[in-house]
């Protein structure tokens, strides 16, 4: 069950570079395995974060303070694209973050988000820039908060900037609702869906080969 | 009211409840899951007290952990621990396993479509956000993520919002050397690697008509890399063709009426798409990447983009980093530079046309010294097809590796990694940072490209090899 989301004030970190993708996000060797939650929080931005000798990298934001508290991430555009693996929204969340303010997101990043309570903002570019410009100026010390219920942000600066969100995505996230729960609830609909189907498309539901 | 497009189609025909305006519960018609999240997903519902819906409409294979060395010596212990448990929870569900050494074994995306699993029309799901592949069938196929993998397993349906439309035309005949692989790495560098994040793609014209179904595959392979979860092409005789006898695609009386069906699939001459883009195949010329995003690519005859020339400080920045990584000098021709392995596989570019097409090129040919090469065919049935034709014997005697199916040095999640700071040409989809094993540098091109290049040595233009 995702952890629900409501207000936020924290610490923000702008990771500006376009086209992060989820294996810069987080290996593929880390997620190799049928036990991995819990282990992933180091390993977020692993190749940013260490240096070829396994040290940190100083130069890396997450890597300075305060930044290194943050909660909130400021990113550059297409954020998350590439692989589908949820590993990239666990490593984020384990490692404390939980929401991400970008022009836009991976597609199916994006949808993993929120299935486990983390925020993805979408805002104009220029809203980004400006965020990002603002939490500069304050060497990271200006905080950003962030109310889903008004759907706002404000910057360090105060100002405030609106962003639009699906309402029931919204809604999931307030309550932390589960989705596999709440479809269930709708398996009669299944049901009568795959009934009528069967004779409308009957070589999509009979797969069993006698070879 | 306008015509209906492709997507809007299948989408309507799919929709078990509307949850919004723009969002609907979708039944899920095929639901593939492998190795690295099948079993973690089985669990979890397991661990819920929850059953799977429809154990027969989900179909399992190991691909992304296996070795791909000969007797898959070498398979991690993790790698067996992880097929262990998927055939463990795969049969205690009742669901068909395809395992190692069976035909039916291989890359999900390669083994869909070859098996007649994928259909048109049908909705496809597997926890790999290249299932976009499918599309080639005329299918609505999507990558999704653990959570919503653990969704279909429980209840065969799907919370998805409706995506825009773009459909992109290719127009004109491709030219001689030119390939699938190339038209859709060209999309890529004119649009850029988010100039599809929020739509599905439709690839349509003359050109996408022109290609055999293995070519269309390779084309929505590579949708995610648009930033588009969904790529699909409308069937038509060739998709029909294609699927035509193969061991799940429908029969007899059954196989008509389906025929029927999928012909009223592709889009209404009116349909409406909220973007359109047009390119010319035929100045396409053979692609190859130079940075770390997909939309890093440029022709085989081109120079690596110098960042001195750039004014926009962020574009400039991104060039210099990705020319660091890759370690690559800006305003350089790219055609020359020297490669350490040659890797032809991976669900874009591992079936039998694409190895005939390496073949072609490697045919009386060498690995030039200092190059690994390897031939990672994408399921069990295409190799043993490619051994009947003595592909595998044109390989080895050009001194390539040839391998047993699976993903391999696509991802590197078996182990089989390009050495650091070494340089790779692949077949495969992605150049990210760190793809092919850490801080290795990867060069994204057509099969007929890769072959070349592992003969002269460095990254070569198919076209000059004379064939
Ligand atoms: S071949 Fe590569 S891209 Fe395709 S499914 Fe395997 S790992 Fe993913």
């Amino acid at each position: 069950m995702p952890k629900p989301f409501d207000k936020l004030t924290a610490t923000a970190a702008p990771i500006m570079r376009s086209n992060i993708d989820t294996d810069v996000i987080i290996r593929i060797e880390r997620l190799v395995g049928n036990s991995i939650r819990g282990t992933l929080g180091k390993w977020a931005f692993g190749s940013l974060r260490y240096l070829p000798d396994g040290s940190e990298n100083p130069d890396f934001i997450l890597n300075r303070e305060p930044y290194r508290e943050a909660e909130i991430l400021v990113t550059g555009p297409n954020f998350g694209c590439g692989s589908s693996r949820e590993g990239a929204v666990w490593s984020l969340q384990e490692r404390g973050i939980r929401a991400v303010i970008g022009s836009g997101f991976g597609d199916i990043f994006f949808a993993n988000c929120f299935q486990n309570g983390i925020l993805p903002v979408i805002v104009d570019k220029a809203v980004v820039d400006q965020l990002a410009a603002d939490i500069e100026a304050t060497q990271g010390a200006g905080k950003v908060s962030i109310d889903l219920e008004a759907q706002t942000i404000v910057s360090p600066s105060g100002a405030r900037h609106s962003f639009e969100m699906d309402p029931r995505r919204r809604d999931g996230l307030l309550k932390g609702l589960d989705e596999v729960a709440l479809t269930l609830q709708r398996d009669d609909e299944i049901h009568a869906f795959q009934a009528s189907d069967r004779t409308a498309r009957p070589w999509i539901h009979s797969t069993r080969i006698s070879a | 009211m306008p015509g209906r497009s492709l997507l809007e189609k299948i989408w309507d025909q799919h929709v078990i409840a509307r949850l919004s305006e723009d969002t609907d519960l979708l039944h899920i018609d095929r639901h593939l899951l492998h190795d690295l999240g099948g079993s973690r997903g089985l669990l979890d519902l397991k661990s819920r007290g929850l059953k799977v819906h429809n154990p027969e409409l989900t179909f399992a294979t190991p691909d992304h952990a296996l070795s791909t060395a000969p007797g898959r010596a070498g398979t991690s212990k993790i790698g067996q621990e992880l097929l262990a448990a998927l055939r463990v929870e795969t049969a205690a569900s009742g669901i068909t396993l395809f395992d190692v050494d069976q035909p039916g074994q291989g890359i999900v995306h390669v083994i869909g479509p070859e098996l007649g699993l994928s259909l048109p029309g049908a909705t496809i799901v597997c926890g790999d956000s290249h299932t976009c592949t499918h599309g080639g069938l005329g299918a609505l196929a999507f990558g999704i993520g653990s959570s919503e993998l653990t969704h279909v397993l429980a209840t065969q349906a799907l919370i998805q919002r409706r995506p825009k439309t773009l459909r992109a035309r290719f127009e004109g005949k491709l030219p001689l050397g030119v390939t699938a692989k190339d038209m859709i790495l060209a999309l890529i560098g004119q649009i850029g690697a988010a100039g599809g994040t929020g739509y599905a793609v439709e690839y349509a014209g003359s050109a996408i008509r022109a290609l055999p179904i293995e070519g269309r595959l390779t084309i929505c392979n590579l949708s995610i890399e648009l930033g588009a979860k969904m790529g699909m092409v409308a069937p038509d005789e060739k998709t029909f063709e294609f699927l035509r006898g193969r061991p799940y695609a429908p029969q007899g009386e059954m196989w008509d009426r389906a025929v029927k069906a999928w012909r009223e699939l592709p889009s209404d001459p009116d349909a409406v798409f909220d973007r359109e883009v047009v390119i010319d195949v035929e100045k396409i010329i053979p692609q190859v990447t130079w940075g770390i995003s997909p939309e890093h690519v440029v022709g085989v005859d081109g120079v690596i983009p110098d960042p001195k020339a750039i004014d926009d400080p962020a574009r400039r920045a991104a060039v210099e980093t990705a020319l660091e990584y890759m370690g690559l000098q800006g305003g350089a021709p790219i055609a020359g530079t020297p490669v350490d392995w040659v890797f032809i596989g991976s669900c874009t570019n591992s079936r039998l046309s694409d190895l005939r097409a390496a073949a072609e090129v490697a045919r009386g040919r060498k690995v030039a010294a200092g190059v690994r090469a390897w031939v990672v065919p994408g399921s069990e049935n295409v190799k043993r097809e490619a051994v009947a034709e003595g592909l595998d014997k044109i390989f080895i005697d050009a001194g390539f590796e040839w391998r047993e199916p699976g993903c391999s040095m696509c991802l590197a999640a078996n182990g089989e990694v390009v050495a650091p700071g070494q340089r790779s040409v692949s077949t495969s989809n992605r150049n990210f940072v760190g793809r092919q094993g850490p801080r290795a540098r990867t060069h994204l091109a057509s099969p007929a490209s890769a072959a070349a290049s592992a003969i002269a040595g460095a990254i070569a233009d198919v076209r000059m090899m004379g064939r």
